[in-house]
């Protein structure tokens, strides 16, 4: 076990290096893309260029400006933004973290209850009527666009029904700090959770019917059966459990994302300044260290979500254990 | 290859009792799908809005009689008799600015209305609809190829060069798609991209073509290697090894053809994401660009407008969920009929 979380650990930080190059080599090193240019704005004269160079660090040799970046944003943390002088880049993506936290485990919580209830309906009832409507509300919900579906909420919400009883409660687009009004928090955060949620019901939905129908195959179910345990038994306490273990891979993966920016297109429709839209703005500033801090962040979640999905699978399956 | 049942137990009740010969595995997989009426009938729809976007030139010019792609803010048209502005002064708020024509429900001329530009919606999404198809086709392609050359290179030589390509695919898995997607698409969309013999313009579609593929190539690369890491140790190819057949044409003859079902249900599904992915990119006005359209780029023109005249937005967000939808069912279709015990599930 210590040797396996050793060796998990080792890949981390390979793939976190990895990553941090493959980034760098993108914005510095790809043929035609000149951050000097960038800054300085189009147009810019030779002169303006070389000196915009110099007091960026633009001008030294690639391998030294990344040794320096990196060294700046990991052990000095004073790392500051091209585009905003003097902004250091750290407190401001744990200035933005609280706002996609929030939005993405309230999600979650949404996509998790749904899909749990939604795979264990349509398993249950295999072949019905509604089994077969809930898959294709599950495949409706894989096939819409995330910002589409938001701009179509907010249509609903904030026009003319935002007038009626119906969503006079919706806020205003924006964020509220859970310490600063809870009841606020919520209720601006609740259409976004939903809207969120929707695609990974579908999905995980879907998934874990699928499973479900193959675990009732199992020798185990029909184990369970002639004991003579009733079906809904059954169905959670024997063939759930199984199924879980594939929805505990998805999600890692999917939340470790979603944490680390790629809910950005949510944050950019509800106007959340989350850790997305951060790296969003970032990318159209092409302001370097930005970018470059909130990769890092998003992939520090992917990877280490990657390693927790990996441990997890060995408690939850003994079948893996042994093997 | 699915399970090859004999063919003596496809002779059941309700059949004569003559023997039907063996049908070979695509055939059996192509009456599968074709008697399955879902897929088959999002097949149709698939088909349906493939043409219909093909006919965006024929509607533009010989039924609407508009060019969508230049703007016409001064225009008017002819509305029950009455000449309405296409461009009109806003009642909204507090009466400032202006609001496009909204949708006139009449196919001959702005059925959706008009955006900002008091360009023809309908037309515009139409012609959107060719971009978008084309950039998840070509992608997709293209996206397939790359992953299934690095999947059986990697999965069948195995040593150095699996570890090489592992690792790399690694670096790229771990890297959110749409940030990688987005990174690449800032960088190259305004001065585009050179290597040697082969210019890619800042305008050009190829641009987000090949930056979609290339996200989405380790999604398809790993299960394909996995497949060919098994498919390694079967007995057919240690067979032919002990034959003494050259590794390529191992490769090719034998275990290609066995992870070809992977790669077709995969067609579908990709075409599906990466028209979802090639939307998204546009909607950050970082996809297809002016003054080509796509459904992407309709919405975000839409934006805007949302509060006032909502179809803008709200028609190319139906024809992407119809199309992608569409895709969905025909790839669970195309799964179920090829490959029934696989579990090949992608986002």
């Amino acid at each position: 076990m210590v040797s396996l979380l050793i060796r998990r650990f080792a890949q981390m930080i390979f793939v976190m290096l990895g990553i941090s190059i493959l980034v760098f080599l993108i914005f510095f090193a790809t043929p035609g893309a000149d951050p000097a240019s960038r800054i300085a704005g189009r147009n810019a004269s030779p002169e303006v260029l070389a000196a915009v160079r110099a007091s960026f660090g633009l001008d030294r040799p690639l391998p030294i400006q990344y040794a320096v970046m990196m060294r700046r944003l990991f052990i000095d943390q004073d790392l500051t933004s091209f585009v905003n002088r003097g902004e250091v880049v750290v407190p401001e993506i744990m200035g933005a973290a609280p706002v996609t936290l929030s939005l993405v485990m309230g999600a979650a919580v949404f996509w998790i209850f749904g899909s749990i209830a939604i795979g264990l309906i349509a398993a249950a009832t295999k072949g019905s009527f509604l089994d077969r409507l809930l898959m294709v509300l599950g495949l409706i919900g894989i096939s819409m666009p995330v910002y589409w579906l938001g701009e179509i909420v907010n249509l609903i919400t904030q026009k003319d029904l935002h007038d009626t009883w119906l969503f006079s409660w919706v806020p205003q687009l924006g964020y509220t700090a859970l310490t600063e009004d809870p009841w606020l928090w919520f209720k601006s955060l609740l259409l976004p959770w939903i809207t969120l949620a929707i695609l990974y019901i579908g999905l995980y939905g879907r998934v874990l019917r699928a499973s479900l129908v193959e675990a009732g195959q199992e020798d185990y179910i029909r184990t369970a059966r002639s004991k003579g345990l009733s079906e809904s038994r059954i169905l959670v306490r024997h063939a759930l459990r199984t199924s879980l273990i594939s929805f505990v891979t998805l999600f890692g993966l999917d939340f470790g994302a979603l944490v680390g920016g790629s809910a950005l297109l949510t944050e950019v429709v509800f106007a959340l300044h989350g850790v997305g839209r951060l790296t969003y703005q970032a990318l159209l500033d092409l302001d370097l260290p930005v970018i470059m801090a909130t990769v890092m962040y998003a992939s520090f979640f992917v990877v280490f979500a990657n390693a927790l999905v990996d441990i997890l699978y060995g408690i939850l399956d003994p079948r893996v254990r042994v093997a | 290859m699915s399970s090859s049942l004999p063919a003596t137990t496809e002779v059941g009740e309700g059949l004569a009792a003559v023997p039907r010969p063996a049908l070979g595995p695509w055939a059996r997989a192509g009456r599968k799908l074709v008697a399955d009426r879902t897929a088959m009938g999002a097949l149709g729809l698939f088909i349906l809005i493939v043409l219909a976007c093909l006919a965006a030139p024929l509607y533009a010019t010989y039924v609407a009689h508009t060019d969508p792609f230049t703007s016409n803010v001064e225009g008017s048209i002819t509305v029950d008799g009455q000449d309405v502005d296409l461009i009109q002064p806003s009642t909204e708020g507090l009466g400032l600015g202006s609001v496009p024509l909204g949708p006139t429900w009449d196919y001959h001329a702005y059925f959706l209305g008009a955006d900002a530009q008091g360009r023809d919606v309908a037309a515009r999404l139409l012609y959107g609809g060719r971009n978008s198809l084309l950039i998840g086709g070509a992608s997709t392609a293209i996206c397939l190829f790359l992953a299934a050359l690095t999947g059986l290179v990697s999965g069948f030589f195995g040593g150095v060069t699996d570890m090489l390509i592992s690792r790399l695919l690694d670096v790229l898995w771990a890297f959110p798609i749409y940030l990688l997607a987005i990174s690449l698409s800032i960088v190259l969309i305004s001065h585009g991209f050179t290597i040697g013999p082969f210019e890619i313009t800042s305008g050009s579609l190829w641009l987000p073509i090949w930056i979609i593929a290339i996200v989405y190539v380790p999604y398809v690369a790993r299960p394909i290697r996995g497949q060919v890491l098994a498919l390694k140790e079967s007995e057919f190819v240690l067979a032919a090894k002990g034959l003494g057949v050259p590794d390529w044409r191992i490769l090719l003859r034998d275990i290609l053809p066995n992870v070809m079902t992977t790669i077709i249900v995969f067609v579908p599904l990709m075409v599906a994401i990466n028209m979802l992915t090639e939307s998204a990119l546009s909607f950050l006005s970082i996809g297809v660009q002016a003054p080509d359209a796509s459904w992407g780029t309709i919405i975000q023109d839409g934006q805007d407008l949302i509060y006032t005249r909502p179809w803008v937005a709200i028609a190319p967000g139906i024809a992407i969920v119809l199309t992608v939808l569409a895709l969905n069912i025909l790839g669970d279709g195309l799964r179920d009929a090829l490959d029934p015990r696989a579990k090949l599930r992608i986002r």
